[in-house]
């Protein structure tokens, strides 16, 4: 009976987590409790409220290292956690995706320690190198808080791809690069302002204003139900590149442009494919 | 180091465990060994010393250059460099030996004509450990936020003054082991200390370190394994794999008990008044963030894997708690 194995499953959990029997890697990858408590609700998530449409899964190696490479946008990163989930659920072998967060993330209590336990760590090129040379697949999200903390008019619109180091990161392991477009993300906190002095004090990078948030309290919190769509694209081969290229800023450049270029015309294409935001 | 019986070899802190066990098994493969801590070692302490001599001098003294050029000593282990404090009334006299007596030792080592070969023990805590830090140091890794003050500011002083040295004196070769914490049933440490606290221990409230331990008879092993090496520089040890504070509080058989960072000062100050040695808010801080050791040096180049995993190391010493209540 299937219920009585999931109860069964949630005992062996309990008494796992109570004796301290579990492991985690170097990063603090609670591979346990991420499979065991994380990724059922945000699979429920992904497919129930916001019915994600996965396109491309296949670009993503059975084993070895990829650099997944995505747009950022939501006003909270909702779009990061679906991608993981989405990987961790599809995929052949269901690996985890080895995301790469701000500073900010780990200074903060409570969520520091649980962006470790689900495999994140600090987006910093020491890391990233470890995580690709070990096989593992690692996701970055090169707009950073200028892409997540955009107004609303802005969607669907890249910012600015930072100083290129995800493509350092690959060309230095030889990791293929893949481009990953998200739509859906950008209607689920729809940002119409940002309260700069509250952001000062509570030391976030922003506070965000939406339709519902803080008006409507915590209610205000629920993200919209938007239709989803991510693309995995085609596989940009690094391995073609000499060791010097990694510190050649015209050869990064051009790289990350190519990137940036991909995720861009694969959104707008995606949003014709979508239709109606919300009902699609 | 070709004649490894003519080698003598001079171990400080020998009250202590580690560097009595060193001294003693150095002893039994046949080389002298002159053994030297400012207090007299305890019984214990005695017998693990075995054949070892046993020299009562504090290494501030001018004399330990003496007893060097008249042993015609080799080979010099700072085994009681970056001992942590166990009692926080100690901490001023620890740095002072730390600090001073490395100085000290390290000088009288530059005039000796006779030493080949210095280890400078060290540790990890001199990585700092800030979320700002990649999760996993290598040796060469500079921390964001350099070391903060306390036992981690001196430890990053004595690698300075080892650092110093081996510029000094091109021709002897100085290893720096950077252990993380030591763990075992006989070692007693701040940190064996905190893990003793019963029922419930004190952990910052939405925090998770990430932790790695040595054991003891691993540390032993690697100093003589150094000893014998040629190896120079620094090295990190820690035994493979991670443990979280959490996962470690709950392998002790205890409970975690989360306190608002803001307040540890206050439950510090309570369990002091309670007369509960072991805790501390500085101990504390070090167990917020936490750092991983990159081993490839110590596997790959140096030569030496611990028998131990983190999990083992600190299931040992789990053990030992357990047999003691």
């Amino acid at each position: 009976m299937n219920w009585m194995d999931a109860v069964r499953g949630f005992a062996d959990f309990a008494k796992r987590r109570q004796d301290g029997d579990y492991e985690v890697d170097d990063f603090g990858y609670d591979d346990d409790f991420t499979r065991s408590v994380m990724l059922p609700p945000l699979k429920l998530l992904a497919e129930k409220y916001f019915r994600i449409e996965v396109i491309g899964i296949e670009n993503l190696p059975v084993d070895g290292p990829a650099l997944l490479v995505a747009n950022h946008s939501g006003t909270v990163a909702v779009d990061a956690v679906m991608t993981a989930a989405i990987v961790a659920d599809r995929h052949p072998n269901h690996r985890p995706l080895r995301m790469l967060g701000a500073d900010f993330v780990f200074d903060t209590p409570v969520l520091g320690p649980l962006a470790r336990k689900t495999g994140s760590t600090l987006a910093c090129a020491a890391d990233a190198e470890r995580l690709l040379r070990s096989g593992e697949l690692v996701a970055v999200f090169p707009e950073g808080f200028k892409g997540v903390g955009k107004p609303f008019s802005q969607r669907y619109k890249l910012q600015r791809f930072g100083r290129g180091g995800f493509v350092s990161t690959a060309l230095t392991t030889g990791a293929p690069i893949i481009p990953v477009s998200i739509v859906g993300a950008e209607e689920i906190y729809p940002l119409i302002g940002n309260i700069k002095p509250l952001a000062r004090m509570l030391g976030i990078p922003y506070f965000p204003v939406t339709p519902t948030f803080p008006l409507l309290g915590l209610l205000g919190a629920i993200p919209l139900p938007s239709k989803w769509l991510i693309e995995f694209g085609d596989p940009i081969d690094t391995s073609g590149f000499d060791a010097e290229s990694a510190d050649d800023p015209m050869a990064v450049f051009d790289l990350t442009d190519q990137v940036r270029e991909t995720i861009q015309q694969t959104l707008y294409r995606l949003l014709l494919q979508r239709g109606h935001p919300f009902l699609g | 180091m070709s004649r490894p019986n003519a080698a003598v070899v001079l171990v400080t802190g020998v009250t202590r465990f580690l560097g009595s066990s060193l001294a003693g098994r150095l002893a039994a493969t046949g080389r002298r060994v002159i053994g030297v801590d400012a207090a007299v070692p305890d019984a214990s302490a005695r017998a693990r010393l075995a054949d070892a001599e046993f020299v009562r001098v504090d290494i501030r003294d001018p004399r330990i250059g003496g007893i060097i050029d008249a042993a015609g000593v080799t080979t010099v282990i700072h085994a009681s460099a970056s001992v942590a404090p166990v009692a926080a009334a100690a901490r001023a006299m620890i740095k002072e030996m730390n600090v001073l007596g490395t100085m000290q030792l390290l000088a009288a080592c530059a005039r000796s004509e006779t030493v080949e070969s210095v280890v400078v023990r060290s540790t990890s805590a001199v990585y700092g450990g800030s979320p700002r830090d990649p999760a996993v140091f290598a040796e060469d890794t500079t921390p964001r936020a350099g070391p903060p003050t306390g036992p981690a500011r001196d430890a990053a002083d004595i690698e300075g003054y080892a650092r110093s040295f081996a510029r000094r004196r091109p021709d002897v070769q100085v290893a720096i082991p950077r252990f993380a914490e030591i763990i075992g049933p006989t070692v007693a440490t701040p940190l064996t200390r905190y893990f003793s606290l019963s029922p419930a221990v004190p952990v910052a409230l939405g925090h998770d370190a990430r932790v790695q331990f040595v054991h003891e008879e691993d540390a032993v092993d690697l100093l003589e394994h150094l000893a014998t090496t040629p190896f120079a520089g620094p090295v990190n040890v820690a035994g493979a794999g991670v443990l979280t504070l959490h996962q470690a509080i709950r392998l002790a058989g205890r409970v975690a008990l989360p306190i608002p960072m803001q307040a540890m000062d206050a439950v510090s100050t309570a369990l002091k008044l309670a007369r509960i040695k072991g805790f501390s808010t500085q101990q504390l801080r070090l167990l917020t963030h936490g750092r991983v050791l990159d081993t490839t040096l110590l596997t790959q180049t140096v030569g030496f894997t611990p028998k131990y995993t983190t999990r083992e190391a600190f299931e040992s010493f789990a053990a030992s708690l357990r047999s003691a209540a």
